[in-house]
């Protein structure tokens, strides 16, 4: 019989998204949880995966997590310490494989805001904008968000699109400008994992975290979100994983602390 | 080429080409002259009420903070930022109330660290206002753009977004894909300070680890302040030419300000003091704790040698040495649950 294995959501989700990274591709993260990610694949299942960080730094042997996206962990030991103007042109050039990116609300096509709850002018809350998001999102092949998931995040239409998922659905990126064949691949929650489905481009379910149910993932969602037939069960942390995350990667728990 | 969209942001920073061409022309000396001067001197010279003003480095990485608290000490003006991936220095710049309107790729955070409170609440309250957004891919190639003496830049970011409708950029048709491309108009800003590890009294300009966007952003200035560590013999440039980073002829002033990037991280040197962001960030809440900050690390020390004092001094500087090596384990009280 299995034992028990106790982990937090922010654990969970680190490992679901760290589980969707292939080995041999390239990832552009962002501080935080897809940093862990990307440190957790590399260290199990896809030990040649080069991570990249925006302000410069290309495939460091990361000591500890850093704290900023261009701080001196960034580029610890890396193949290469070069400018933003490098990183962002090579991911317009197509060698960006996968993208983090988080969220304050989401819509059934991947649309993603970071930029202002309310109006622009007279917001009610003001968050930090786009970032480098809404250039991974234009840029990299497949782009995989992790935010929490309930009404206020999962929305029918987000109050600003700072970062381009599908639009307004099939074949819209393309007609605006952006690179053909590239968007949001993965939704990452504490309650599930999402993907879109490949003709509407919607939002669809594919697992629910162990303990969850489709109900509490359509109460948690403002739009429609398609649940198919057949919907499998996350595969819960392993303890070899939990031991990664909590001794090497954060230890101080900056991060993985935090549910 | 068709215009198809236009942004209705503000568009900040912006010259024609010939018209800055002969700004260079009349203001910039090609010649090799000792630029050296103090902190206090070239803010006061070079930093005027309403300019727009970046920062080099990216985040809490070698922004020279040394300058910022400078500004607020001389108590500047009706300052517009970059927000290019700005944490502290937004914060404190609009929290003391120099800045008052921004150009947003990402501000009003600290990262990992969580939101700012003060400048949000500047922002919420209608007190600063957000001219334009970008993204920072495209914040660096408006840099780009200025850098090559060009108008504009195409790229393929923003399309189809809020981002690009409240920024300054076009979408035209490409001539030669027949494909939508988002035109970013140049950036050159009236002022930029940048952080280095060593340059010499002329402004060449040596920089360790990633460069960020300062390859762009240093030609882009109209005026650029170099603050360094370290001020070194001409004869060590001179015999690795090939390290200088930014030459001596884009350079208006040379300051020497060792630690100058703290509560900031230096690569190779010093990393971030995340004691110091956490008290900044628990006084920060309430307008009272933000003018406890100021008076305390700003406006009650002379220059950023007693700051330095006031933030633990030599012991506190050897720790942050330490913590960039991996010899010493991070404090982040701000991570404490």
């Amino acid at each position: 019989m299995e034992k028990k294995v106790e982990y937090n959501t922010t654990e969970l989700m680190a490992c679901a998204a760290s589980k969707i990274l292939e080995d041999g591709k390239s990832v552009f993260v962002g501080t935080g949880l897809p940093i862990i990610a990307s440190a957790l694949a590399q260290k199990t299942h896809a030990p040649n995966l080069l991570i990249v960080f925006e302000a410069g730094g290309v495939g460091p042997r990361i000591p500890m997590l850093p704290i900023s996206v261009g701080d001196s962990r960034t580029f610890y030991k890396a193949a290469m310490a070069t400018s933003m103007d490098y990183i962002m042109s090579t991911a317009q050039l197509g060698y960006m494989d996968y993208g983090f990116l988080g969220a304050a609300q989401i819509d059934m096509y991947g649309n993603i805001n970071t930029t202002v709850i309310g109006s622009h002018d007279r917001p009610k809350a003001r968050l930090p904008g786009s970032g480098g998001a809404n250039d991974g999102g234009s840029l990299c092949w497949k782009t995989i968000i992790l935010m929490g998931q309930d009404t206020r995040r999962f929305v029918e239409k987000v109050d600003f699109l700072t970062t381009p998922g599908y639009l307004t659905g099939p074949g819209a990126r393309e007609k605006v400008g952006l690179p053909a064949g590239t968007g949001p691949y993965r939704v990452v929650t504490q309650l599930g994992i999402m993907g879109f489905d490949d003709k509407s481009k919607r939002m669809k379910l594919l697992s629910v975290h162990p303990g969850v149910t489709l109900e509490q993932v359509r109460a948690n969602t403002g739009f429609d979100l398609i649940i198919p037939e057949k919907v499998t069960v996350t595969k819960p942390p392993t303890e070899k994983e939990l031991k990664i995350l909590r001794t090497e990667i954060d230890p101080a728990g900056m991060v993985i602390g935090k549910s | 080429m068709d215009v198809l969209e236009e942004g209705k942001g503000e568009l900040l920073a912006w010259h024609d080409p010939d018209e800055h061409r002969n700004w260079i022309l009349e203001n910039k000396s090609r010649s090799l002259e000792d630029k050296r001067m103090g902190l206090k001197e070239a803010v006061d010279k070079f930093v005027q009420d309403d300019n727009y003003i970046a920062m080099g480095g990216f985040g809490h990485i070698r922004v020279s903070m040394a300058s910022i608290y400078e500004m607020i000490r001389q108590r500047k003006q009706n300052l517009i930022m970059a927000g290019k991936t700005a944490v502290h220095d937004i914060d404190i710049l609009i929290a003391s109330g120099c800045v008052n309107r921004v150009e947003v790729a990402y501000s009003f955070g600290h990262e990992l660290r969580g939101l700012s409170p003060a400048s949000r609440r500047a922002v919420e309250e209608g007190t600063v206002k957000v001219l334009a957004e970008i993204s920072n891919a495209g914040f660096q190639w408006r840099f780009k753009a200025a850098a090559m003496g060009l108008p504009f830049i195409p790229t393929r970011v923003m399309l189809g977004t809020d981002t690009f409708k409240y920024s300054s950029a076009k979408v035209v048709k490409d001539p030669f894909s027949g494909k939508p491309i988002c035109l970013l108009p140049a950036c050159y800003p009236d002022v930029v300070f940048i952080h280095v590890h060593r340059c010499d009294k002329f402004g060449n300009c040596q920089i360790d680890g990633i460069m960020i966007e300062d390859f762009e952003l240093a030609r882009a200035a109209r005026r650029l302040v170099v603050t360094t560590e370290e001020i070194i013999d001409e004869e060590r440039i001179r015999n690795a030419p090939w390290r200088t980073v930014i030459p001596f002829y884009l350079v208006d002033a040379v300051v020497e300000v060792p630690y100058g990037s703290h509560p900031g991280n230096m690569p190779y040197l010093y990393y971030s003091d995340e004691e110091h962001m956490a008290e900044w960030l628990k006084l920060s809440r309430s307008p009272e704790g933000v003018k406890q900050y100021l008076e305390n690390y700003v406006y009650g020390v002379k220059n950023f040698e007693e700051y330095l004092e006031l933030i633990g001094g030599v012991k506190k500087l050897n720790y942050l040495k330490q913590v960039e090596q991996l010899r010493a384990p991070l404090k982040a009280p701000w991570a404490e649950r």
